[in-house]
């Protein structure tokens, strides 16, 4: 039987398993039976104090159980702070009604008779605090690792200055290393916030500091330094801030990294089905970004209808909706439209831009102009914690489902004969016209994977942004990049075209500013252009005259 | 450029110019219930129209005659804008909220203390006039160099072009860039001393965008009659053998590219006082593509049609968006469609007789017009 964690909404269940521990403890350990029976004339001396009600009385008994921390300190001071502390002067009984209104012993726990003779121990505001503090120095003490652990955390975090005698004589005798670290950092933090600590208990300090490492520490250190006056002191916290800072900079790298990866994972599922469309036919498709926008809407139609019971499953329905819905419309699209412009392909260019046109207005007057919410599946909500890197789980499922398409596609275009029919008309349309291959089908096929991809994509970002009519938009002009930069009729180019932007744009983020290192990249994108023409991946031979 | 083309265009000067002298007279004249009289806002209406006129003659020129789709032609436009809103912004002086005699008022309310570099000499006005043909022009200059030069042509350089607009866009919503961040430039008061509010100012305006429009006009029609002209258009038809031929290709499209932007800078120069606003809304790539329907539908490679292209379909906005505002969109991506699909010529095309000339596609040049173009 374990405390229950909610100590303070359910004080009688701390009290009774608190008790209930004692109990165990003594019988199990029958060697602690003897200084638990040594404690109790302590905590005789101690309760007799209650029987005064004075409050200097009170105080002192308060700091006494504190200190000794005999089993039954933390219902004593549960009760005291509560009003239940009951006292009988004439008999000299200590006791307090428990939750079902029955009044216990103080010391034995056992059924006291007559209550109704009993006043209660007065409290007043300064006690009241003195009672918390206890009980949170009593927590420190607690048997339970866990829960001496997040009482340690607990004093870091508010750095309570009268808590060091305990987390000290704690720390003395503490057996489980984590908890050790941890009354180890809270001794630290109440150190270095703290005017009166001596030199060397500011250098242990520091160590410790700098061995967390991580943001908190810095800022410690920082004001440890600014009241420090010894030089030594302030030698050793300039070090240590020096390598924190390193630290620092290496995980934040690192994070940068992975916010890279993430963008580029986007951006590589919103880019490759134009790389396809655009490969094969030589037309932009400007509703690109409205295939990406419908796959999101199509997420969204599925959280909308899916019963509860469904919900955590919804990815699995949305995937294939909004790859068939995209891939339709883009269809639509190729038939009604674009077939007609093959040889003006600036007018596809703006013929297309007013198919998105439409798009936008229709989904805007079919779900509304407001943004969104799509929520996450369970499975996709949360984050890990690798040393310094906080990574999301939604996005390393983005980054999952990116490689898993662009493997998928892969396939299709490598293994399939479909695929061999549609590098041969990105090769060479006429040559492939001529072997027998129907084009126009192939353009139809292309474009329906195509679209078909980009709602997918879709239904990736669906999960880290807002779900809104122009959520595409903002998607054409960076896929258009990664196509050129990766050179067009190679999924190995856009792959590698979406991880350099991606990437290149986070890494000059927090140099030069979000719009200034899109700014630059585009100009590096044109410089690049001016050396090869084609992109990274070239197409080599005729097709380059095509 | 076919006889009968020339024609319409004459028409359509003469029209202009009547335009020029007409409007203010009806506007400023009659009497406010006279049937005749042109109440203020239309004045400033039709003259907002004209702007945008001038900004479909300028891209027609690059795109009609020399395949160049630009789709940032609404920067140029927008930097012209922005030149004049520094101007006006200037005069504004002590009149502004915080009074500050030199610094407007959004840099006051940022707790700057000092006129940015950038913003130094726009109180006068021959340098305000200056810059807004030196700004797109030297854009234009610098972006068509690097382009034309690797030979960026097609829809890759349509893609270019809208990126760029796409970077100034979110450049200038940003309050560091200096230039108002998200509101942009507004509350003007007077240009060169003429209140921005009385009528005769509109009406002046309204004569000084039609002039505008006019020399647009002759400019791009001279630049297209003369045997750079011809060059440009064989450029447009066939561009790799004009490069076997010898001729510099990359400096023929920059020539156009350069005086088009700083058409589309002036347009949007005149465009600026008569709106009274200037934000970085109007780089959205969303302009610049609208600008280009206009061409399309006027009719490609016809100047004329250019222009009128621009004010029927902004013409159709107004009343649009006014009488059914859900349904704007609609019909302009249904106008975009169907003007490709079964307009490819313009409405102007309807009108003229097919011939040699009329403009083909420069990805699937005819083989007559290649012989045709003379070196």
């Amino acid at each position: 039987m374990e405390p229950s964690p909610n100590e303070a909404r359910l004080p009688s269940a701390v009290r009774q398993s608190a008790l209930a521990f004692a109990l165990v403890v003594l019988t199990l350990f029958g060697g602690l039976a003897f200084s638990g029976a040594a404690r109790a004339d302590g905590l005789d001396d101690t309760l007799a104090l209650f029987l005064t009600d004075k409050f200097p009385d009170t105080q002192k008994a308060i700091n006494q159980l504190a200190a000794d921390a005999p089993p039954q300190a933390a219902a004593i001071l549960d009760a005291l702070g509560d009003n239940r502390l009951l006292i009988d002067p004439a008999d000299h009984i200590v006791a307090y009604r428990t939750a079902d209104g029955s009044v216990v012993d103080a010391k034995t726990g056992a059924p006291v008779a007559n209550a109704g003779t009993f006043k209660k121990v007065r409290v007043n505001n300064a006690l009241r605090v003195a009672v918390e503090g206890a009980t949170g120095s009593l927590t420190l003490a607690n048997p339970d690792p866990e829960r001496r652990l997040a009482a340690a955390v607990d004093v870091f975090k508010t750095r309570d200055a009268k808590a060091l005698p305990a987390l000290k004589s704690q720390l003395a005798k503490e057996s489980d290393p984590h908890v050790a670290d941890a009354l180890r950092l809270a001794v630290a933090a109440i150190v270095a916030t703290s005017d009166s600590a001596t030199s060397a208990d500011r250098l242990s300090a520091i160590d410790t500091l700098k061995a967390r490492g991580d943001q908190d520490a810095q800022s410690l250190i920082d004001s440890l330094d600014q009241r420090a006056t010894d030089p030594a002191v302030k030698a050793a916290a300039a070090s240590a801030l020096s390598t924190i800072h390193t630290h620092l900079m290496s995980w934040g790298a690192a994070q940068d990294l992975w916010y890279g990866l993430s963008a580029s994972s986007v951006l590589l599922l919103a880019a490759i089905g134009l790389a396809i469309t655009f490969g094969v036919m030589g037309v932009i498709n400007m509703a690109h970004g409205e295939m990406v926008m419908l796959g999101a809407y199509a997420t969204y139609f599925v959280q909308l209808v899916l019963p509860p019971s469904l919900q955590s499953w919804s990815l699995a329905f949305a995937i294939p909706l909004a790859f068939v819905v995209a891939a339709i419309v883009g269809v639509l699209i190729e038939r009604l439209i674009i077939r007609y412009l093959y040889s003006r392909p600036l007018e596809t260019l703006l013929a297309t831009w007013g198919v998105s046109l439409i798009l936008q207005q229709a989904v805007r007057s079919i779900f509304g102009a407001n943004n969104r919410q799509v929520s996450n599946p369970p499975f996709m909500s949360g984050a890990l914690h690798v040393g310094g890197l906080e990574i999301t789980t939604n996005r390393l499922w983005i980054i999952v489902l990116a490689i898993v398409v662009f493997v998928g596609l892969q396939l299709v275009l490598r293994a399939t004969r479909f695929g061999l029919q549609m590098r041969a008309v990105t090769q060479n349309r006429r040559m492939a016209a001529a072997m027998g291959i129907s084009t126009a089908r192939i353009d139809m096929l292309a474009f329906a994977l195509g679209s078909g991809v980009a709602g997918i994509a879709g239904v990736a970002l669906s999960q880290i942004d807002n779900v809104s009519p122009n959520l595409g938009q903002g998607y054409i002009i960076d896929s258009f990049m990664v196509v050129v930069f990766g050179g067009v009729g190679n999924l190995w180019g856009t792959a590698l075209g979406a991880m350099m932007i991606g990437v290149a744009n986070k890494i000059l983020e927090p140099v030069i500013g979000a719009v200034q290192g899109q700014i630059v990249l585009l100009i590096i994108i044109i410089l690049f252009i001016q050396k090869r023409p084609r992109g990274m991946f070239a197409l080599k031979g005729r097709a380059v005259e095509a | 450029m076919s006889p009968q083309l020339d024609r319409i265009g004459l028409v359509f000067v003469v029209l202009l110019a009547a335009a020029a002298i007409v409007v203010p007279v009806l506007s400023l004249a009659t009497a406010a219930n006279s049937p005749f009289n042109i109440p203020p806002y239309l004045v400033q209406l039709f003259g907002k129209y004209l702007c945008y006129a001038i900004l479909a003659v300028a891209l027609d020129l690059v795109w009609g005659y020399c395949g160049i789709l630009s789709l940032g032609h609404g920067a140029f436009f927008a930097l012209g804008g922005y030149a004049m809103g520094m101007y006006l912004m200037r005069q504004i002086g002590t009149r502004g909220v915080y009074a500050n005699p030199i610094l407007p008022d959004f840099m006051v309310f940022l707790n700057w203390k000092a006129l940015p570099v950038a913003w130094w000499g726009f109180n006068w006005f021959p340098y305000a006039m200056l810059m807004i043909v030196l700004v797109p022009g030297l854009l234009a200059l610098a972006f068509g160099w690097f382009a034309f030069r690797s030979r960026v042509t097609g829809v890759y350089l349509s893609i270019i072009t809208q990126a760029m607009t796409f970077a100034l866009f979110k450049e200038f919503f940003r309050n560091d860039f200096g230039f108002g961040g998200n509101n942009g430039l507004t509350d003007f008061k007077d240009l060169v001393g003429f209140s921005l509010q009385s009528a005769s100012t509109k009406a002046a305006l309204f004569s000084a965008s039609a002039i505008a429009l006019i020399l647009a006009y002759f400019v791009a029609r001279a630049i297209i009659g003369s045997k750079y002209g011809k060059a440009l258009v064989a450029v447009r038809d066939a561009e790799s053998r004009m490069r076997f031929l010898g001729y510099r290709v990359e400096n023929y499209k920059l020539f156009a590219f350069v005086v088009s932007a700083v058409m589309a800078g002036v347009a949007g120069a005149l465009y600026v006082p008569q709106v009274g606003i200037i934000n970085p809304s109007e780089f959205a790539p969303a302009n610049s593509i609208e600008a280009a329907i206009w061409v399309a539908v006027g009719g490609r490679a016809t100047l004329v049609g250019a222009a009128i292209g621009a004010i029927a379909v902004n013409f159709a906005k107004t009343w649009f968006t006014g009488a059914f505002p859900e349904y704007w969109l609609y019909g302009l991506g249904g106008l975009f469609v169907l003007v490709t699909l079964f307009l490819p010529r313009g409405l102007l095309g309807l009108l003229l007789r097919p011939q040699r000339e009329t403009a083909p596609t420069p990805e699937a040049p005819a083989l007559a017009i290649e012989e045709g173009a003379d070196p």
